[in-house]
């Protein structure tokens, strides 16, 4: 493989690592001053298709949590720190409530159609 | 498809620059968390609101906040006829106790300490583990609760109703409403209402008076929002981030956990305020801290139960200095003290 071909390849996987991709049907929400944020907006309801997956992407300076105990979605994607995101795919049709389990003032219902 | 897609390109590299990869991804990772612990040290962000919240079928007026004082003074709201909300929650003592853990119904000693009722009406939820969520909802709870006032509500409304003075006050501030659970508590919430902190020494200096802080204090606010990262909780006017933390204390209170069963939960309560916070000894929900000195010496060395710390608590290499600092810091959130007169209660 010729060394030009090679650091193509390199930048490629360099940007796979560290810019956080968004690929078709992925949603990014970001949890940012203490609220669910959408391209820049603050957001309390997202309608997502079902098999869509959304990242919830930690962009405060403390760390967060992103859990759900709905019927439709049960998760809990633990705590993380800035920078970092975490992914949950909604396989299943219905109203999930997604809070975080440290700040209650964060909540966004997500409708899975 | 993101996996694919990473697995792909990683295979037509070499060991020796994946593992480049690896370690760049990993000092990535460092800066990210190092990232954590910068905070900006804004002082606007402290600024009192001027505005006190009420929700709209329980507007704050003279005649409500009247009869809420009457009702937090009166111990016959409890079962006992001896213990009131002042009795615990104390003007004299910022609004606590100066006890370790609470005393309730027959001298019984409770497992968490009594929350300064100052404030409150900004929380997002109420009580230790958040298990209220208004200011109405949580003045009903203490009084009917068997181990703090242990009340019954139909007692205590007939109590009520046998006062000529409390018939004619419910009229005045809920006319029509009657004597009700639900009045008692929205008028005991719109006492509460009014009991916010002011005119501390640190708002003066967030409103530009340089000097009505010490030096000390002003490095100490440094400290707070910069090395030993308080402000990742303590954040805002209140002081808090109205949250959830496991801050690392001895013992098995699940907390917040046996409301929200979310491991994050699991050992946490609420972040209170730090207002007036000198004024409100012992401190943490265990009241294990006489001093502000010994909290913050718990904070810096990063708590003593590691069993689902918070990840925001690590210990902090402070100096002997700093940490005065941070005390010297703390007592500038102390307000001026507004003389509680008692109310007459009806006979």
């Amino acid at each position: 493989m010729a060394v030009k071909q090679k650091h193509v390849i390199e930048l490629m996987a360099l940007a796979i690592l560290f810019v956080p991709a968004v690929f078709a049907g992925d949603q990014v929400v970001e949890q940012k001053d203490k609220a669910f944020v959408v391209n820049g907006a603050k957001v309390v309801a997202l309608k997502v298709k079902v098999g869509d997956v959304v990242q919830f992407k930690n962009s405060d300076p403390f760390f967060h949590n992103v859990f759900s105990l709905s019927d439709a979605k049960l998760f809990d994607l633990g705590s993380y720190p800035q920078g970092q995101a975490r992914s949950v795919t909604f396989d299943k049709a219905g109203r999930i409530e997604v809070e975080c389990a440290i700040h209650p003032q964060m909540k966004l219902t997500v409708e899975v159609k | 498809m993101k996996s694919v897609l990473r697995c792909s390109a990683i295979r037509t590299l070499s060991q020796a620059q994946a593992c480049l990869l690896v370690l760049a991804f990993l000092a990535c990772a460092v800066a990210l968390g190092q990232s954590t612990m910068k905070t900006s040290p804004n002082k606007k962000s402290f600024e009192f609101p001027k505005k006190i919240p009420a929700p709209a079928n329980n507007p704050v007026t003279p005649a409500r906040v009247e009869l809420g004082k009457m009702l937090f003074f009166d111990p016959r709201i409890s079962g006992s006829n001896w213990i009131s909300c002042a009795t615990c929650h104390n003007p004299a003592m910022g609004w606590s106790d100066g006890l370790p853990t609470a005393i309730g119904n027959g001298m019984n000693t409770l497992k968490r300490s009594t929350p300064t009722i100052l404030n409150t009406v900004f929380n997002e939820l109420q009580m230790w583990d958040g298990r209220f969520h208004s200011l109405e909802e949580q003045a009903a709870g203490p009084m009917q609760a068997p181990g703090e006032m242990n009340g019954n509500m139909d007692d205590i409304l007939a109590k009520l109703e046998s006062k000529p003075g409390y018939v004619k006050a419910f009229a005045r501030a809920y006319p029509g409403e009657g004597i009700t659970k639900d009045t008692v508590a929205k008028a005991l919430a719109s006492f509460e209402r009014t009991v916010v902190s002011q005119g501390a020494p640190f708002d003066a200096w967030v409103h530009g008076k340089a000097s009505a802080i010490s030096p000390s204090a002003h490095r100490g606010f440094d400290l707070f929002t910069g090395k030993a990262n308080c402000v990742a909780c303590h954040s805002g006017p209140n002081f808090t981030d109205e949250g959830f933390h496991n801050i690392g204390l001895s013992g098995d209170d699940p907390g917040r956990f046996a409301k929200l069963p979310i491991k994050i939960s699991k050992g946490a309560f609420k972040t209170p305020t730090l207002r007036d916070i000198a004024l409100t000894a012992p401190y943490m929900h265990n009241g294990a801290y006489r001093t502000l000195e010994q909290v913050i010496d718990h904070y810096d060395r990063g708590g003593d139960n590691q069993d689902n710390l918070d990840p925001n608590i690590k210990p902090l290499d402070l100096t002997a200095r700093e940490k005065q600092d941070l005390v010297e810091f703390l007592k500038t959130l102390s307000g001026k003290q507004v003389a509680i007169t008692l109310p007459q209660l009806p006979q």
